[in-house]
C-alpha cells in the first residue's frame, strides 16, 4: 500500500469546485507482502488491536468530483478487501473511525454507526469533495447505520453495497446486487479463517491443564486435552454443517462423544489396572471431553454469521447446566483416581 | 428438539409497510423477499436478530432485539448475577472468544 497525504481537491479532473483545507489520504490497491503479513498477524489474534488504518478519506485512482464513495471500517482486513476489489477503478473511500474492528461486528456494535458516518462525512469535508451526494456503504454495516438518519442529518444517500468486495465490481457494472450477494453464507473458507483465533484464545489455559494432567494423570489424559481443545476449535468449526443437529452445544456434545471414545478405550483396556479403575477410567473421558467441546462449540455462536440472540440463549439455558454436572462429575472421578495413583493405591 | 432457533425477537407489522425494499437489501439472510404491495417475510426462522432490517425501514414496520448472540458475553454477565443481555461483547479486545474476523 502506498500510502501518502495531499491536500484534497487535488485530483487529475480539472473540475475542482470548491476549496478546502482537510487532508486526503492516497492509497493504491496493491496488497503487498508487508499487507499479507499484517493479514495473517491479524487472523492470529496477534496484536489485535494494531491492525489499524488512519480513518478518514481515501483516494484510489485519480477520482474526480463525480467519482463514487465507499465507507469502510478501519481494520486493515476491511479496507485491504476493499482497495483491491477496487483495482482499475478511481473512486473514495471513507474509513470509519472503528477501533479497528471488521464493519460487521463493529456495525453490531454500534462503532461503524450512524453517528460515525455523519461525523466522518463532515470532518472530511466529503460534501465539498465529490458534487453526488450518495455513499456505497458495505450491506454488513446496516445494523448499524440508519440509513434514512444520515440521509437527514448528512443530506447524503446511503446505497447498501454487496456482502462482499470481491462482488464490487459487478455490482458497479450492473448497478444492483443479486440476492447472491446479498446473502452472508458463512463458507468452510470462512469458518477455516476464523480457526486460530478460536485456538489462541485456549491455548494458554490449554497448556496448563495438560501438563497439570501429565502429573497427576499421565500422558495419555494430557493428550486427550489437547485433542480435545483442537477438536473444539479447529475441527469444530471446519466440519459445523455436517454435524447433525441444529445446536451448537448439541453438535459439540456429539463430536465430544466420538472423540472421547478412543481414550475411553484407552484407559479401559490398560492392563494391570482392577476393574473398578478401568471402568471410572473409561468413564471421565466420556464426562469431561464432550461437556469441553460443547462449550466451546456454544462459544463458536459468537464468530458465526446466523445465530440470533434469542437461540444463543435458549441454548446456555438448556445445555451450561448439562455440560457443568458432566465436567464436575468427571473431574471429581479424575481427580480421586489421580489422587489413588500418587497415593500409590492403584 | 435440538432446535433452539426456531423462535426469535423479529416481528413484522406489514400493513405499516410502503414497500419501499430496504430490508430485502439490507438483511443478509433473505428473511424478508420483495412482494407486489408489500415486503413479504419468508424466512423468519433464519432471522439472527442482527437489527438492520429494522434500523433502516422507514416507517417501523419491523421490530426486531437486535444484540450479538454472544454466548461468552452472555455467560460471563450471567455469573456475575447481571442481566444478560448487558453482556457487553468484547470482539476486538484482547479477550474473549466472540466475533470473528469476518470482512
Ligand atoms: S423496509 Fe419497511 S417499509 Fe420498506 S419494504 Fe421493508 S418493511 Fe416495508
Ligand atoms: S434482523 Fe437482520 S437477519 Fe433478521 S430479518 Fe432483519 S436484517 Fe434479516
Amino acid at each position: 500500500m502506498v500510502a501518502s497525504k495531499s491536500p484534497c481537491c487535488s485530483c487529475s479532473c480539472e473540475e475542482t469546485i470548491y476549496p478546502c483545507n482537510c487532508e486526503l489520504h492516497t492509497v493504491d490497491s496493491t496488497i503487498t507482502i508487508a499487507n499479507r503479513f499484517d493479514h495473517f498477524l491479524a487472523r492470529w489474534g496477534i496484536k489485535r488491536m494494531a491492525h489499524r488504518v488512519e480513518p478518514g478519506l481515501y483516494q484510489i485512482g485519480s477520482p474526480c468530483i463525480d467519482s463514487p464513495v465507499f465507507a469502510s471500517a478501519n481494520y486493515t482486513l476491511s479496507f485491504d478487501a476493499l482497495r483491491s476489489a477496487l483495482a482499475g477503478f478511481d473512486a473514495y473511500i471513507l474509513v470509519l473511525d472503528t477501533k479497528g474492528i471488521n464493519v460487521w461486528c463493529a456495525a453490531g456494535k454500534g462503532t461503524f454507526g450512524t453517528d460515525e458516518l455523519v461525523h466522518r462525512i463532515e470532518t472530511t469535508g466529503l460534501g465539498n469533495i465529490v458534487k453526488h451526494r450518495k455513499i456505497i456503504v458495505p450491506q454488513l454495516g446496516a445494523p448499524g447505520i440508519s440509513a434514512l438518519e444520515v440521509n437527514h442529518r448528512s443530506g447524503f444517500r446511503i446505497e447498501y453495497g454487496p456482502v462482499r468486495a470481491r462482488d464490487l465490481h459487478e455490482y458497479l457494472r450492473t448497478g444492483k446486487a443479486t440476492s447472491e450477494m446479498r446473502t452472508v453464507n458463512f463458507s468452510i473458507y470462512d469458518r477455516i479463517v476464523l480457526t486460530p483465533i478460536e485456538l489462541m484464545h485456549i491455548s494458554l489455559s490449554a497448556i496448563v491443564v495438560a501438563i497439570i494432567l501429565w502429573f497427576l494423570a499421565g500422558i495419555v489424559a494430557s493428550l486427550a486435552a489437547i485433542v480435545a481443545v483442537l477438536a473444539g476449535t479447529v475441527l469444530f468449526p471446519v466440519i459445523l454443517p455436517f454435524i447433525p443437529t441444529k445446536d451448537f452445544s448439541m453438535k459439540g456434545l456429539i463430536l465430544g462423544i466420538i472423540v472421547a471414545i478412543p481414550f475411553s478405550i484407552t484407559f479401559a483396556s490398560s492392563r494391570g489396572l482392577p476393574g473398578w479403575v478401568a471402568v471410572l477410567g473409561a468413564v471421565t473421558p466420556l464426562l469431561i471431553i464432550p461437556a469441553v467441546i460443547s462449550y466451546l462449540a456454544l462459544n463458536f455462536t459468537g464468530s458465526t454469521t446466523f445465530t440470533s440472540r434469542t437461540g444463543v440463549k435458549k441454548e446456555i439455558f438448556k445445555y451450561v447446566p448439562v455440560m457443568a454436572a458432566m465436567a464436575i462429575f468427571g473431574s471429581v472421578i479424575c481427580i480421586f483416581l489421580g489422587l489413588c495413583r500418587v497415593l500409590g493405591r492403584i | 428438539m435440538f432446535n433452539s432457533y426456531l423462535e426469535n425477537t423479529l416481528r413484522y407489522y406489514k400493513d405499516k409497510c410502503i414497500n419501499c425494499k430496504r430490508c430485502t437489501e439490507v438483511c443478509p439472510h433473505g428473511v424478508f423477499v420483495e412482494g407486489v404491495a408489500n415486503a413479504e417475510l419468508v424466512h423468519p426462522t433464519r432471522c439472527m436478530e442482527c437489527g438492520a432490517c429494522a434500523l433502516n425501514c422507514p416507517v417501523q414496520a419491523i421490530e426486531v432485539q437486535s444484540g450479538v448472540g454472544c454466548a461468552w458475553a452472555m455467560i460471563n454477565a450471567a455469573l456475575r448475577g447481571k442481566d444478560m443481555d448487558s453482556g457487553e461483547c468484547s470482539c476486538g479486545g484482547d479477550t474473549g472468544s466472540c466475533c470473528g474476523e469476518l470482512k
